[in-house]
C-alpha cells in the first residue's frame, strides 16, 4: 500500500494534495488510479502507453525505475522524479 | 557483516592494473591508434556563426579534388523521427542527436559541424573542407541564460515551447523546460528564521577537458554490417545512438570501444561516429576521424552556465529551516540539459524542513550541454554552501558545527522528495573533525580555510558479464564497461574474492557489442558497483556449478561440500579452486558462468573537502596551499584507484573554481578554445591533495560499494570561494574566480 | 605538389629513414608513417605534452617539429623508453603507484620524467612540477604523479 507523493507541479490537478496512499501492483496502476481521482494526470506523466521519457520513478531510496510495469506492492513511497544522467 | 569489520583478501588491497604495461609502454590501443587496410582520414567542416540558416552547401569542388574519397553534408543524413530514446543513462530526442552530430537547416552555435570530407590524409581532406562552398543568412544569436529567458531573445527552434511536467506553454521559447519542487511551507519556515541570507550567483561554461580529442573509425563497406572503433564511455549506447541517426537495426552495428583517454561524461553522445559511417560507406573504404582540440572545445558538449539564486534560513541555534532556490541552467543549443539533477542537489547535503525550488532548461546558443562528472551539482554547491557559511558567520557558529548541525542522514526526505537510506554525510563530517589537516592552525596574511560538501547519486543501471575457466584454473572475465580508469581490475577484483583467488588468476577483458551482454555507460559512478556486482554474483554463479561437479567428481551430494577462501571441501576430498579447476577440464563440460544486474538504487555518494588558500591582493591569484578531500566510498575495493578519482575530481574542481571558463566574444564565438587559453591546473598549480576514505558500508551491494567518481567535482569550487572569504573578507559569487575577478572584488572592498 | 624529402635518423637507438612531406609533424611521422602510435595526439599545437620526445635528450613536443628537422638527430619515444623484457624504473613506479587512469597522458609524463630524472636526479617536488608543468593530465590531479617520480628517486637511494 504505497503512499503516491504527487509531483509539487502538478498540485493544481489535484486542489492541493500532496500524497494519496493507495493499493496497486505497479506504476501502471497508479496512474490509471491518479487518473480516477485527477483527471488530466496521466496525460502530464504519460507519453502514449509509456511512462515519459524525461521521468523515472522512485520506489522507496531507488533510482532509475522508468517504466509503467515497475513493481510497487511492496513499497511504501513512490516518487516521480526527472531523469537524470550522471558523467 | 558490515564491510567496515570484515576482512577481505584482495578487496582493498592496490594490485597493478591489468592494463598497466600496455598503457605505461604506449602499446594499448586508443581510437586514434587504430589502423586498417585502406585507411582514409577525415576532417570536419563546422559553421562559423553561433546562428545561422543554411541556404546553401556546394561540395562540387571538394568532391573533385585529387585524393578526395567523398564528402557529406546534412543531406546525406536520413530524417529522424522527433523520437526520445532511452539512453539508459538520462533520455535524448534523436533528431535533437542527428541536427547536432549534422546540421540539416539551422546552425545553433559556432562549431556546429556542417560537412566532413575523407581522403588520402587529413591535410588533403583539409584543404578539401576549406572549398566547400556554404552559403549562410547570419541570425541573431545569444549566449547568457539570463539573455536567453528574455521574451525578445533570438529564438533557437521555433516550435519549443516551455514544459511544465506535461503541459507546454503555448508561446514558443528558448526555456525548454521548467520544474519545480517544494517541502514543507518555505513562508512559514522564513517567517521562524532569525537570520536570512540570499545571493545570486554565476557560473560560466567549462569542458570535461579530456586530454583525448573523440575519435572513431568506421568500417561500412564489405560485409554490410558497420562496424565502429570509437572513444565511448559506452558502446552500447553509441551503437544504439548511431543506429538510430543513420535509421538501421542496431544488429547492423557493432562498436568496439577503444581504450579511451578521458570522458568525464562528455563522450557518451556520439558525434563522430555517424559522420565517419556515411564517409565510409559513400568512399568505400574505412575512414577516422580526430577532432581537433579547437573542435572539441566547440562542438562537444561543455557542461551548463548557470545563474543561481539561493535564500536561507536559519533559527539563532543554527538549525537551518527554509530554503528558496531559483536555478537557470544552459542546455546549449538544444533542450536536456542538467536542470533536474541541479534541482534535487541544491539542498541535498541538509535537511532543510521547508524548501522550494525552481529551475529552468535553456536554449542558447552555445554548444549542447553534456554531464560533466557529477551534472549540475558542482554549480548549486557553489551557491548553498557559501550561503551555509555566510549564515554560520552570522551566527557565531563554527562551519563544520553548522553542517553537522544540519546534515542529511538516513530518513532524511530531499527536496525531491525521496528519503535517504543508510548515507555516510555525518562519518565525512566527523572525519573532517579528526583530520590532521582540520586541527593544524592556518597562519598568515591574506590566507584562509573553507570547507564544502558535496553529493552526487551514483547510479546502477545494467552491466552484463560472462566468466570462463582455462583450464590452468585461471579465470577469463569479459565485460563490457570501457576501463577509463582502473576499473577492469577493480571489477576483477571482485571476482576473484568471491572465488578465493588472486586477482592476477583473473584475465579481464573490455569487449565489443557483439561479444557481451547489454552494459549501459561508464560513468554515474557506477562501474565498480554495478559492474562489480555482476562480476560477484557471476562468481557465485561459478562456484555453484564447482560444487556441484566435484559432488559428482567425489560421489558424494552437493550439500556436503563447502567454499571457503577458494577451498572446495567434501568428505575426505579438497581441492584448491585451480586444483578443482584442472581436475574438472579433463572430462565434461567446460566451466563457463555468466550474470547480469540492473540495480536500481543509487549509491549516494558524499564528500567533504578542506582547503587552505592564499590570495595575492596584488594580482588577485589564489593558491591552493592545502587540500584535503574526504569522501564516503562505501567500501575501497581499490583505494589507490578511489583516491585517484577523489583527487582527479579535486583538481578539475579547482581548474572549475580559479580559471576555467568559455570566453564568448561579440559574436558570440569562444574566443579560447584551445589549452593555452582554456587554462586547466597544471602540475605547478596544485599541491598534492591529501585524502581520507570514509567507509559506510552500502546496504545494496554485497561489499558495499558506493560509487566515487563523481562526487569529489562537487565541492571544490564551495570550499575555495569558502576559503577566500575566510582569507579576505570578501565573498565571490562568480565563477571562475580568476584573477581579474578576486582583484577586482578585492579593489571594491577595500 | 610539395616534394617528398627523404630523411635520415636515429629513433630509440635504431637508424631509421623515412619520407615526408614538409609539413607533416614528428608526430605525425612517428604515428601514421612509422606505426608508433605510442606518442598521443591530445591538441597538435604544444598546449598538452601527450605527444613528448626527446630530441638529443631534451623533451619536445612531436607536434611541434616539422619531420624534416630531426635529419641527424637522436629521437627517444615511449617505445624506447622500456628495455626488452623490462620495464623503466618511472614505468615501473608509474604502475605500483598507479600515477595513471586513462593513460591517455602516460607515454608523455614517462618521457618526459625519465628525461628530467636523467637530468635532475635529486629534483625536490617544486622542480618536479616545474619541469613537467608542459605535460597535462585531466584525470588524476597529479598527485599520484609526483608520488611515483619520488618513488623512483627513492629507489636510486637519492
Amino acid at each position: 500500500m504505497p503512499i503516491v507523493f504527487i509531483p509539487a507541479q502538478l498540485k493544481s490537478l489535484t486542489g492541493g494534495v500532496s500524497q494519496v496512499e493507495m493499493e496497486a501492483d505497479n506504476i501502471r496502476q497508479v496512474i490509471e488510479q491518479l487518473e480516477q481521482q485527477f483527471p488530466g494526470i496521466r496525460d502530464r506523466l504519460c507519453d502514449g502507453d509509456e511512462l515519459a521519457p524525461t521521468l523515472q520513478v522512485s520506489v522507496d531510496s531507488s533510482m532509475g525505475s522508468r517504466g509503467l510495469r515497475t513493481r510497487v506492492a511492496d513499497a511504501r513511497e513512490v516518487h516521480f522524479l526527472p531523469v537524470i544522467g550522471g558523467g | 557483516m558490515s564491510s567496515e569489520t570484515k576482512k577481505y583478501r584482495v578487496l582493498g588491497t592496490r594490485p597493478r592494473r591489468h592494463d598497466g604495461v600496455e598503457k605505461v609502454t604506449g602499446s594499448a590501443i586508443y581510437g586514434g591508434d587504430v589502423q586498417l587496410p585502406g585507411l582514409l582520414s577525415g576532417f570536419i567542416l563546422r559553421s562559423p556563426h553561433a546562428h545561422a540558416r543554411i541556404t546553401s552547401i556546394d561540395t562540387s569542388e571538394a568532391e573533385a579534388m585529387d585524393g578526395v574519397f567523398a564528402v557529406i553534408s546534412g543531406k546525406d543524413f536520413p530524417e529522424v523521427a522527433d523520437k526520445i530514446a532511452d539512453l539508459g543513462e538520462g533520455s535524448i530526442n534523436l533528431s535533437y542527436l542527428s541536427d547536432n552530430v549534422m546540421a540539416k537547416k539551422k546552425v545553433l552555435y559556432k562549431g556546429h559541424v556542417v560537412a566532413a570530407v575523407a581522403a588520402v590524409n587529413v591535410h588533403v581532406a583539409e584543404e578539401a573542407a576549406a572549398r566547400i562552398k556554404v552559403e549562410y543568412e547570419v541570425l541573431p544569436s545569444v549566449t547568457w541564460v539570463m539573455d536567453a529567458m528574455q521574451d525578445d531573445a533570438p529564438l533557437l527552434h521555433e516550435n519549443l515551447c516551455t514544459d511544465h511536467m506535461g503541459e507546454k506553454d503555448e508561446k514558443p521559447s528558448n526555456i525548454a523546460v521548467h520544474m519545480h519542487f517544494e517541502k514543507g511551507d518555505v513562508e512559514e519556515g522564513f517567517a521562524k528564521a532569525d537570520v536570512v541570507v540570499e545571493h545570486e550567483f554565476k557560473t560560466a561554461t567549462v569542458h570535461q577537458g579530456y586530454i583525448e580529442p573523440h575519435v572513431s573509425v568506421a568500417d561500412w563497406t564489405t560485409s554490410g554490417r558497420l562496424k565502429i572503433w570509437t572513444a565511448t564511455q559506452g558502446a552500447f549506447t553509441a551503437r544504439q545512438q548511431t543506429a538510430e541517426i543513420l535509421q538501421i537495426p542496431i544488429s547492423d552495428v557493432v562498436v568496439t570501444p577503444c581504450e579511451i583517454g578521458g570522458g568525464f561524461g562528455g563522450k557518451i553522445a556520439v558525434y563522430v561516429e555517424p559522420v565517419v559511417a556515411l564517409l565510409s560507406k559513400k568512399s568505400g573504404r574505412p575512414v577516422k576521424i580526430s577532432m581537433t582540440r579547437e573542435g572539441v572545445f566547440e562542438g562537444t558538449g561543455p557542461t551548463p552556465g548557470s545563474f543561481i539564486r539561493v535564500k536561507i534560513g536559519a533559527t539563532s541555534d543554527g538549525k537551518l529551516v527554509a530554503g528558496e532556490a531559483w536555478l537557470a541552467y544552459d542546455a546549449g543549443a538544444y533542450p536536456g540539459g542538467m536542470i533536474g539533477p541541479g534541482c534535487m542537489c541544491v539542498f541535498s547535503c541538509y535537511d532543510f524542513e521547508h524548501a522550494i525550488v525552481d529551475g529552468y532548461d535553456v536554449c542558447m546558443n552555445k554548444p549542447h550541454t553534456q554531464a560533466y562528472r557529477a551534472p549540475g551539482a558542482t554549480q548549486v554547491a557553489f551557491a548553498t554552501e557559501q550561503v551555509i557559511d555566510e549564515i554560520a558567520e552570522q551566527l557565531g557558529i563554527c562551519k563544520l558545527e553548522i553542517r553537522q548541525l544540519n546534515a542529511a542522514k538516513e530518513g532524511m526526505r530531499r527536496v525531491d522528495g525521496p528519503v535517504y537510506p543508510r548515507i555516510g554525510l555525518v562519518e565525512c563530517l566527523d572525519a573532517v573533525a579528526l583530520s590532521d589537516h582540520w586541527k593544524s592552525p592556518l597562519e598568515g596574511e591574506n590566507r584562509g580555510r573553507g570547507i564544502a560538501a558535496g553529493f552526487w547519486f551514483g547510479c546502477g543501471l545494467k552491466s552484463s558479464v560472462s566468466v570462463s575457466v582455462n583450464h590452468d584454473g585461471t579465470v577469463n572475465l569479459t565485460e563490457g564497461s570501457p576501463d577509463i580508469g582502473g576499473t577492469r581490475t577493480s571489477i576483477a577484483m571482485q571476482l576473484a574474492e568471491v572465488l578465493g583467488i588472486d586477482t592476477f588468476d583473473v584475465n579481464p577483458q573490455v569487449a565489443d557489442t557483439d561479444s557481451v551482454g547489454y552494459t549501459d555507460v561508464t560513468g554515474g559512478s557506477r562501474v565498480t558497483f554495478a559492474t562489480g556486482m555482476a562480476a560477484y554474483e557471476a562468481g557465485l554463479d561459478l562456484q555453484k556449478q564447482m560444487v556441484q561437479r566435484a559432488a559428482e567428481l567425489w560421489e558424494c551430494s552437493a550439500d556436503e561440500i563447502t567454499v571457503e577462501e577458494g577451498e572446495f571441501k567434501g568428505p575426505g576430498e579438497n581441492a584448491s579452486f585451480k586444483e578443482l579447476a584442472q581436475e574438472l577440464f579433463k572430462d565434461g563440460k567446460p566451466l563457463v558462468a555468466r550474470a547480469s544486474v540492473a540495480p536500481d538504487c543509487a549509491t549516494n555518494g558524499f564528500a567533504v573537502h578542506i582547503v587552505d588558500v592564499e590570495v595575492d591582493p596584488e594580482t588577485g591569484k589564489v593558491t591552493i596551499l592545502r587540500y584535503t578531500a574526504i569522501q564516503d566510498a562505501g567500501k575501497a575495493i581499490h583505494p589507490s584507484y578511489v583516491e585517484g578519482q577523489m583527487q582527479g575530481g579535486v583538481v578539475q574542481g579547482i581548474g572549475w573554481a580559479l580559471n576555467e571558463e568559455y570566453f564568448f566574444n561579440d559574436n558570440d564565438t569562444m574566443d579560447n578554445a584551445s589549452f593555452l587559453d582554456y587554462r586547466m591546473p597544471t602540475i605547478l598549480d596544485v599541491p598534492m591533495i591529501d585524502t581520507i576514505i570514509v567507509e559506510v558500508a552500502n546496504p545494496d551491494h554485497p561489499y558495499g560499494v558506493r560509487g566515487v567518481g563523481e562526487p569529489p567535482i562537487v565541492p571544490p569550487p564551495a570550499a575555495i570561494a569558502n576559503a577566500i572569504s575566510e582569507a579576505t573578507s570578501t565573498r565571490l559569487f562568480d565563477l571562475p574566480m580568476s584573477p581579474p575577478k578576486v582583484w577586482k572584488a578585492l579593489s571594491e572592498t577595500s | 605538389m610539395a616534394k617528398t624529402v627523404l630523411v635520415t635518423t636515429t629513433i630509440n637507438g635504431e637508424a631509421t629513414e623515412f619520407p615526408c612531406k614538409p609539413r607533416e609533424s614528428l608526430l605525425e611521422i612517428l604515428r601514421d608513417t612509422l606505426g608508433m602510435t605510442g606518442s598521443k595526439e591530445g591538441c597538435n599545437n604544444g598546449n598538452c605534452g601527450a605527444c613528448t620526445v626527446l630530441i638529443d635528450g631534451l623533451p619536445v613536443d612531436s607536434c611541434l617539429v616539422l619531420g624534416v628537422e630531426v635529419e641527424g638527430v637522436e629521437i627517444t619515444t615511449i617505445e624506447g623508453i622500456a628495455d626488452v623484457g623490462q620495464l623503466d624504473p618511472v614505468q615501473d613506479c608509474f604502475l605500483e603507484g598507479a600515477a595513471l587512469q586513462c593513460g591517455i597522458c602516460t607515454p608523455g609524463f614517462i618521457v618526459a620524467a625519465r628525461a628530467l630524472l636523467d637530468k635532475k636526479p635529486d629534483a625536490d617536488e617544486q622542480t618536479i612540477r616545474f619541469d613537467l608543468s608542459g605535460n597535462l593530465c585531466r584525470c588524476t590531479g597529479y598527485d599520484k604523479i609526483v608520488r611515483a617520480i619520488q618513488a623512483v628517486q627513492e629507489s636510486n637511494g637519492t
